[in-house]
C-alpha cells in the first residue's frame, strides 16, 4: 500500500487508463499546461502530449458536447469541468443530451464518457461556488453518478468510470483533494453499485458520501464515547445505488440518518428516507432524519457558512434525538 | 464541375421522396397515427437533397428536429422512419425517439435533436473524434437560422476553428425561428458572415436550387476534407408549412409564401432535366415510384407492433446493475 492524496489518486487513475487505452483522452479548462486547478491532471500533458491532454476555452456546454460527439466516434473522452458550479452552464448537454441519447435513439449507441467535476463548499466561496448538487443528476435517468470519499475509492471508481460504456458524472470534492489515504500498489478497479460500510455499528446507520462521509466518521467517534455505535455506509455511487446494503444496514440498526452536503429540500436524503420507510416502516424504532445544508444560497461570512453547512456535530445532534 | 446526370436524377428522386414522405406524414398525423411534435421539410428539399449528396457513405451527418429528409437522403429505410413516427418496434429508434430523434448508426446519421443548437457541440465532438483517430471523414452539421443566436453555436464555431476540425456547418436559413423573423432575432442577419468572427470561411447559396447547393457543398466538403478546417454554408430556403404540424403560420403573408413557392426546387430541377433530354415519362415514373415507397412505408408502419411493456426499461444503459 502507498499513501497518496485524493487528487493524486485522480491523476494516477487517468494516467493508468491513458497508458492502457489509446482512445482515452482528457480535456478541460487548464487541465494541460498547469495540470488542473486542483493539480488533478498534473504531469499528464508532459507524458501524453497536447493531443491527448487538451486545454480548452471556457465553454462548459461545448466541453461536454465535445465529449458526447467524440464518444460517438469510439473515443473514450474524459471532460473535466473545473467545478460542479460550472457544470450548471453545461446542464443542457448533460441532461438533455448525454443522459438521453442512448435511450431515445433506441440503444443504437454507447456513450463511453466521463465528466469529472469537484463540488462542495466549506471555504467561503459563497453562493455561486459551493454547489453540492448530486441529487439533480440522481434525479436524471441515463447518467451514472459516482461520488467518492477516499483516495482508494477515487482511484478504483475512476478507472471503472473510464472503462464504462455509459456516461458517468464523477463528482470529486474540493476539500478532499489534499486528504490522504492508502492505495494499493497493484492495479485494482472498484465496481459501481457497491456501497462500502466504512464503519460497522449496531445502533444507528449513517448514510453519507464524499466530504460528509468524513463528518459522519467523526460523528461516529463522538457517539462512541457516548456508548452509541453508529454504522457508516458510503454508497460511493448514487447511480447505480446499492440499496440492498443500505436497507439491510437500516433493518439491523432500526435507525437511520442521511447526511448530505446538498440542500435538504428534495435532496438525496429525501429519496432515501422515502424508500427506506416504504420497506421498513414497521421495523424502524425512530423516524429517519436528515442532516443537510440549510435551504439558502451558501453565504460567504465564515460563521454563516458554518451555520448553513452540515457537519459532524449536527449529525451527532440528530442522532441523539433518536437514540436517547 | 458539372454534376453528372445520374446524380441529378438521384437528387431529383430524393427530393420527390422527401416531399411525398412529408405529405404522407401530414396525412398520418391528421389521422392521429403520428403524435408529438412533427416538423415538415416541404419547400426545403433542395438543401438536404443537394448537401448530403456531397458526402461519402462514412461521413457523419447530424441535424435538428426537422430531420426526416436528412435521414432519407443518408439512405435510411423509409419503412423504418415511418414506423418510428408511428411509434412502433420496427422504428429506426424502436419507437423511442419519434419525429425529432431519428438516428441511424448504419448510415452515419448521428441524430436529430430537439434543443435548438444543442447538437452543435456534439457535431464539434464528432469532428474532434475524427481528428483524434486521424480518419478521412467529415461532419456535416445542419442547423437553422434560429440556432445561430444560441450560445453553443458560438462555442462550437470557436472550437471547430480553434482546432481546425473537419466540419461543414450548413445553416438552413428559412427566415423564421418558429414565428420570429430572422430580422428581429439576429443583430447580424447575414448568417454566413458570422463565420468571419471565428476566422472561418462563410458562404451563401440559393437553398431552393439543388444543383447550386450540391456544387457549393462539393466545394466546401472537398476543402474541409483536405484538412483546411471548418466552413459555414448558409442555404436560403423556405418551409411551405408552419413550424410544426400545429402551426398555421399566420405570421407570414400569402404574397411571401406564393413568391417562394414559385421558386420550388422540384419543378426547377425537372425543367433542367428536360432540357438535358430526360423524358417527362421518366420523371413521372420517379413520382410513381416514390408514391409507392411512401404508401408501402405507411402500410409497413401500421402493421409493425407497438413496443411491449418490457421495452420501457430497455436501452437506457449499456451496463446494468441490480438494485
Amino acid at each position: 500500500m502507498a499513501e497518496m492524496r485524493y487528487y493524486q489518486a485522480v491523476t494516477q487513475a487517468i494516467q493508468e487508463e491513458m497508458a492502457r487505452d489509446e482512445d482515452v483522452f482528457i480535456f478541460g479548462e487548464d487541465v494541460g499546461l498547469v495540470g488542473g486547478t486542483f493539480r488533478a491532471t498534473e504531469g499528464l500533458m508532459a507524458e501524453f502530449g497536447a493531443r491527448r491532454v487538451r486545454d480548452t476555452p471556457i465553454a462548459e456546454a461545448a466541453i461536454v458536447g465535445l465529449a458526447i460527439g467524440s464518444a460517438l466516434t469510439g473515443m473514450r473522452p474524459i471532460a473535466e469541468l473545473m467545478t460542479m458550479n460550472f457544470g450548471i452552464v453545461a446542464m443542457d448537454q448533460i441532461i438533455n443530451h448525454a443522459s438521453k441519447m442512448r435511450y431515445m435513439f433506441g440503444g443504437q449507441i454507447n456513450l463511453p464518457l466521463v465528466i469529472r467535476a469537484p463540488g462542495g463548499g466549506w471555504t467561503q466561496k459563497a453562493a455561486q461556488h459551493s454547489h453540492a448538487i448530486e441529487s439533480w443528476f440522481m434525479n436524471t435517468p441515463g447518467i451514472r453518478v459516482v461520488i467518492p470519499s477516499t483516495p482508494y475509492d477515487v482511484k478504483g471508481l475512476l478507472k471503472t468510470a473510464i472503462r464504462s460504456d455509459d456516461p458517468v458524472l464523477f463528482i470529486e470534492h474540493e476539500i478532499l483533494y489534499n486528504t490522504k489515504g492508502e492505495v494499493p500498489e497493484e492495479e485494482y478497479l472498484l465496481p459501481f453499485g457497491v456501497a462500502d460500510i466504512k464503519r460497522p455499528g449496531r445502533d444507528v446507520t449513517i448514510i453519507a458520501w464524499s466530504k460528509m462521509l468524513h463528518e459522519a466518521l467523526k460523528a461516529a467517534d463522538i457517539l462512541a464515547a457516548e456508548g452509541i455505535e453508529a454504522e457508516v455506509v458510503d454508497p460511493r455511487t448514487l447511480d447505480p445505488l446499492d440499496y440492498n446494503t443500505i436497507v439491510s444496514s437500516v433493518a439491523r440498526t432500526r435507525r437511520c440518518v442521511v447526511a448530505e452536503e446538498g440542500w435538504r429540500n428534495v435532496g438525496v436524503g429525501a429519496e432515501l428516507a422515502a424508500r427506506l420507510q416504504e420497506d421498513l416502516f414497521y421495523d424502524l424504532d425512530a423516524p429517519i432524519l436528515r442532516v443537510a445544508s440549510a435551504d439558502v444560497p451558501t453565504p460567504y461570512a465564515a460563521n454563516l457558512e458554518k451555520q448553513a453547512l452540515p457537519n459532524a456535530q449536527k449529525i451527532v445532534d440528530q442522532i441523539l434525538k433518536i437514540t436517547l | 464541375m458539372a454534376i453528372p446526370l445520374a446524380d441529378q436524377l438521384k437528387m431529383y428522386k430524393n427530393m420527390l421522396l422527401i416531399r411525398r414522405f412529408e405529405e404522407g406524414v401530414a396525412e398520418a398525423y391528421a389521422d392521429g397515427l403520428i403524435g408529438g411534435f412533427t416538423h415538415l421539410y416541404i419547400g426545403q428539399e433542395a438543401v438536404a437533397g443537394g448537401a448530403i449528396a456531397s458526402l461519402n457513405h462514412d461521413d457523419y451527418a447530424i441535424g435538428t428536429y426537422r430531420v426526416h429528409a436528412h435521414a432519407l437522403c443518408r439512405g435510411t429505410s423509409p419503412r423504418r422512419l415511418m414506423a418510428e413516427l408511428y411509434g412502433r418496434t420496427d422504428g429506426i429508434c424502436k419507437g423511442k425517439g419519434g419525429s425529432m430523434h431519428f438516428f441511424d448508426n448504419e448510415h452515419y446519421f448521428m441524430g436529430g435533436y430537439g434543443i435548438v443548437g444543442g447538437h452543435l457541440p456534439i457535431a464539434a465532438g464528432l469532428g474532434l473524434g475524427i481528428h483524434m483517430r486521424s480518419e478521412d471523414r467529415v461532419v456535416m452539421a445542419f442547423l437553422g437560422d434560429g440556432a445561430s443566436n444560441q450560445g453553443v453555436f458560438h462555442e462550437s464555431m470557436n472550437f471547430a476553428k480553434l482546432w481546425d476540425l473537419p466540419i461543414i456547418f450548413v445553416v438552413e436559413n428559412n427566415f423564421y425561428g418558429i414565428a420570429t423573423d430572422v430580422r428581429v432575432s439576429s443583430a447580424f442577419n447575414e448568417i454566413h458572415r458570422k463565420a468571419q468572427g471565428y476566422g472561418m470561411p462563410g458562404h451563401v447559396v440559393n437553398g431552393m436550387d439543388v444543383i447550386a447547393v450540391r456544387e457549393a457543398c462539393d466545394e466546401v466538403v472537398s476543402y474541409v476534407r483536405q484538412g483546411s478546417g471548418p466552413v459555414l454554408l448558409e442555404a436560403r430556403c423556405y418551409r411551405y408549412q408552419g413550424h410544426s404540424m400545429t402551426d398555421p403560420a399566420r405570421y407570414r403573408s400569402q404574397a411571401e409564401a406564393d413568391l417562394w413557392r414559385k421558386r420550388d426546387p422540384i419543378p426547377r430541377l425537372a425543367k433542367q432535366l428536360l432540357a438535358q433530354d430526360v423524358e417527362q415519362e421518366r420523371l413521372d415514373g420517379f413520382q410513381t415510384e416514390v408514391n409507392e415507397i411512401v404508401a408501402d412505408s405507411m402500410q409497413f408502419a401500421e402493421a409493425s407492433p407497438r413496443p411491449g411493456p418490457e421495452a420501457l426499461y430497455e436501452d437506457l444503459y449499456a451496463e446494468n446493475y441490480g438494485g
